[in-house]
């Protein structure tokens, strides 16, 4: 294998990794700093409980989400060294306001939080949490203005053999950027009410802890509604943004080799990428692709064969990932509708929570399927229509990377399975018995 | 205007860095050997416990920084010392998790794994931080493409291991110092005990490290070259290290441990503007030719990207620094069996 494979194995596996647990925190805190708030208000120490049994979950998921985010931080350099002399102007800079801007406060924050709490008075204290909750999320969204200038990148001009920015309103303002930060957010906090919920109901079926995982629950379940709802309206108008910026990829969701007018939408479609065609295609409704796409039924939709070859993402991965993503979204939306229907007394629908607890997984599997579609089908292009990923990598040896691939497997499959065993157990465990304050 | 303006940005980052980050990584290679018992072994996770985090962010922002203003530096160093780079991360990710992990199952060998690991994880970012600083003041081989033409063991030179052992010794004094400041009784004593043995070790590194600086680098070269632009460091600079150094030792002496790790610090800040600012106007020189080596003109941003990232730094790393003292502060009492029983001590 060349450095080229490797490397780029490597940040998949570095970027998959550090994405199984930052979504949680970035949901999580905001539940955590309504639940001390609630506290704060009303004296009621179950509130107290519930933030710090969920802030150990939090914090588990926080010291893997920084060590993880370091490393991706530093492979730009590391593994993409022509990539990070050719856009540092831009993309580096954005990195570098996202370390000082947010996670300065994030990290010396979550400090505090989890450490003060006989330093603080209440109220300071819940002010503490409610910084990590806007430094996380507003960490995020400085990652994500990044990732967007690679999808789709603005405000620059080539000069000197580099892009060199001109206009730093438009990199962050750019609509793109928004629905990107709106969508992954809105995930990041379905996946945080999905845990929530599905942990209340492992303890709400075993009829423990009623009161304080009914409260918790009631929580999840509005904020999941909410975002569940506000995903897969704001999704759609997210993939006609797509569809507008990058055609090719839109083609690949959708598997659609030729360009047609009034493309149709398939119910069921198995893409043969082989021979350039769809293996099988059921249940066509006509016009529905031009119209999603384009709000129109009798838009013009560019299939893959118009793009040359060496300028369209793999297909089947970025048709896959799509379906798993927005299959998913669909289902939260029902599961979602669900607990909110029954938020005042989950404890009475068994099925709800036995179906909570099962879909633990699966918000977890939507976001990396998301996160797949976004970066696979952007192939074979880092930055869109700029610069190809082929030219992004280091002048290094394959052996040096193929090691460190090996020690990123290692090190981060065994990081994964501690941390989940710890969340696991902890979980299960429940809140701490009315212990005697400290 | 703006590069040279960066290039001691630059220079401040890395020079924050390891004054903060290094008393925690010096503490947790020093924890088996100054921890007798599991509650004093609790007591130092405590005394690094609010902090590590925090210092562990002014790595990302040096990166960032690197990355943001002279992205052919950032990316032909960090490439070039892949190796080492990468064997500092995986020592940070232990280091950290460490922390988190430790306290969070109540079992004899789960714990010595994660004492394990946070003595792994702090030693081999402070050695290698040192190993790279050293090849950076010495230069590595990069040709005129900025392609690194050596391995991992180019970098593992005398020079650049003597670099490593300075910086393992600065931060183990560093270290211990803070544990005698935050601790009382034996546990105290011992600390004590360590940074002032410690020091003489380090100052007898440092001599080394500075004579072999005269043969392996350029940078006193470059002090007599511009004797104009750095009348001011030079002399600031190794007076206000040397004078800083002793003062270390004076105050370790009269177990004033406050002012000795503060003189601690300015050491660790000076000894790294010594040697950054003998770089200017280079940021990674190139030992194969002096015209490959990559410089604050070569390689910096666009005037707009470093005039917009200077408003932001003047902005933020002012307010970083203002919470971050007032966290200093919070935690300023001394860490003690009695404060174990708080529930969320690790």
């Amino acid at each position: 294998m060349d450095t080229l494979l490797l490397s780029r194995l490597q940040f998949a596996a570095a970027t998959f990794f550090h994405f199984l647990f930052v979504p949680l925190t970035l949901g999580l805190s905001i539940l955590i700093a309504v639940m001390e708030t609630k506290y704060v208000r009303t004296g009621d120490e179950e509130y107290k409980r519930m933030a710090k049994f969920w802030g150990k979950i939090f914090l588990i998921n926080f010291a893997i989400g920084v060590v993880t985010g370091i490393t991706l931080e530093f492979q730009f350099g590391t593994n993409w060294s022509r990539y990070s002399h050719y856009v540092g102007d831009i993309f580096g800079s954005l990195l570098a306001i996202e370390a000082t801007a947010a996670f300065f406060l994030e990290s010396t924050f979550i400090a505090v939080w989890a450490l003060g709490w006989n330093r603080l008075s209440a109220k300071a204290h819940a002010v503490t949490i409610w910084l990590v909750a806007f430094a996380s999320n507003l960490s995020a969204v400085w990652i994500l203005i990044a990732n967007s200038w690679m999808q789709h990148p603005v405000g620059y001009t080539i000069r000197n053999g580099r892009a060199e920015l001109t206009d730093f309103l438009a990199v962050v303002t750019q609509p793109f950027a928004w629905h990107t930060i709106f969508h992954t957010l809105a995930g990041a906090y379905i996946l945080s009410g999905m845990v929530v919920m599905g942990v209340s109901a492992y303890h709400l079926l075993r009829k423990q802890h009623v009161s304080f995982f009914n409260r918790s629950f009631r929580m999840a379940a509005v904020f999941t509604f909410v975002f569940a709802v506000g995903s897969v309206v704001q999704g759609h108008a997210h993939g006609a943004e797509v569809a507008k910026v990058q055609p090719a990829k839109l083609a690949a969701m959708e598997s659609l080799w030729e360009t047609k007018q009034r493309a149709p939408q398939y119910l069921f479609l198995i893409p043969n990428e082989k021979e350039e065609t769809n293996l099988v295609e059921l249940g066509e409704l006509p016009g529905v692709l031009s119209l999603l796409a384009y709000h129109d039924m009798n838009a013009t939709v560019k299939g893959l064969k118009d793009f040359p070859k060496e300028e369209r993402p793999p297909v089947t991965i970025t048709f896959l990932a799509f379906r798993i993503m927005v299959g998913l979204g669909f289902l939260f939306l029902a599961l979602a509708f669900w607990a909110f229907w029954k938020r005042k007394n989950p404890g009475d629908s068994p099925l709800l929570l036995k179906a909570l607890l099962l879909a633990i997984p699966l918000p977890y599997i939507a976001l990396e399927a998301g996160w797949t579609l976004a970066e696979v089908g952007r192939q074979p292009w880092v930055v869109y229509g700029v610069m190809k990923t082929s030219d992004a990598v280091s002048p290094i040896a394959a052996s040096q990377v193929g090691v460190s691939l090996a020690a990123f497997i290692i090190v981060y499959s065994l990081l994964g399975l501690a941390a989940f065993y710890l969340m696991i157990q902890h979980a299960r465990r429940g809140p701490e018995a009315k212990e005697a304050e400290a | 205007m703006l590069p040279s303006i960066w290039f001691l940005l630059w220079g401040l980052l890395w020079a924050v860095y390891f004054m903060l980050d290094g008393f925690d990584l010096g503490l947790g290679v020093l924890s088996p050997f100054l921890a007798k018992s599991e509650t004093d072994k609790r007591i130092i996770y405590n005394v690094a416990g609010p902090f590590w985090d925090g210092n562990e962010v002014w790595l990302i922002a040096a990166g960032g920084v690197t990355f943001a203003a002279f992205p052919t530096t950032y990316a032909v160093m960090f490439s070039s010392l892949y190796s080492a780079l990468m064997l500092v991360l995986f020592g940070l990710i232990f280091r950290g998790v460490a922390f988190e992990f430790r306290g969070k199952v109540d079992s004899p060998g789960w714990r010595k794994l994660w004492d394990a690991a946070l003595f792994v994880g702090s030693f081999l970012p402070a050695f290698l931080l040192g190993v790279a600083f050293a090849n950076i003041f010495a230069g590595i081989p990069i040709d005129e493409n900025g392609v690194y033409q050596g391995t991992l063991f180019t970098l593992l030179n005398p020079y650049g291991l003597l670099g490593g052992l300075l910086f393992l010794m600065l931060f183990l004094v560093h270290g211990a110092l803070w544990l005698a400041l935050k601790t009382e009784g034996e546990l105290q004593e011992r600390a004590g005990a360590a940074a002032k043995a410690l020091w003489w070790i380090l100052a007898g590194v440092a001599v080394a490290f500075l004579v072999a600086t005269w043969y392996a680098t350029r940078l006193y070269m470059n002090y007599i070259k511009n004797p104009l632009l750095f009348s001011i460091p030079i002399v600031l600079i190794p007076v206000v290290t040397v004078g800083a150094l002793f003062a270390t030792r004076y105050f370790a002496g009269k177990a004033n441990w406050g002012k000795a790790w503060v003189s601690s610090a300015v050491t660790i800040v000076g000894a790294t503007f010594f040697g950054v600012a003998g770089l200017y106007p280079n940021l990674l020189p190139s030992s194969i030719n002096p015209t490959y080596s990559l410089t604050i003109y070569n390689s910096s941003s666009s005037p707009l990207t470093l005039k917009i990232m200077l408003t932001v730094a003047l902005i933020f790393v002012p307010i970083v620094i203002a919470y971050q003292a007032w966290t200093y502060r919070l935690f300023h009492p001394k860490v003690t069996q009695e404060d174990l029983a708080y529930e969320e001590a690790y």
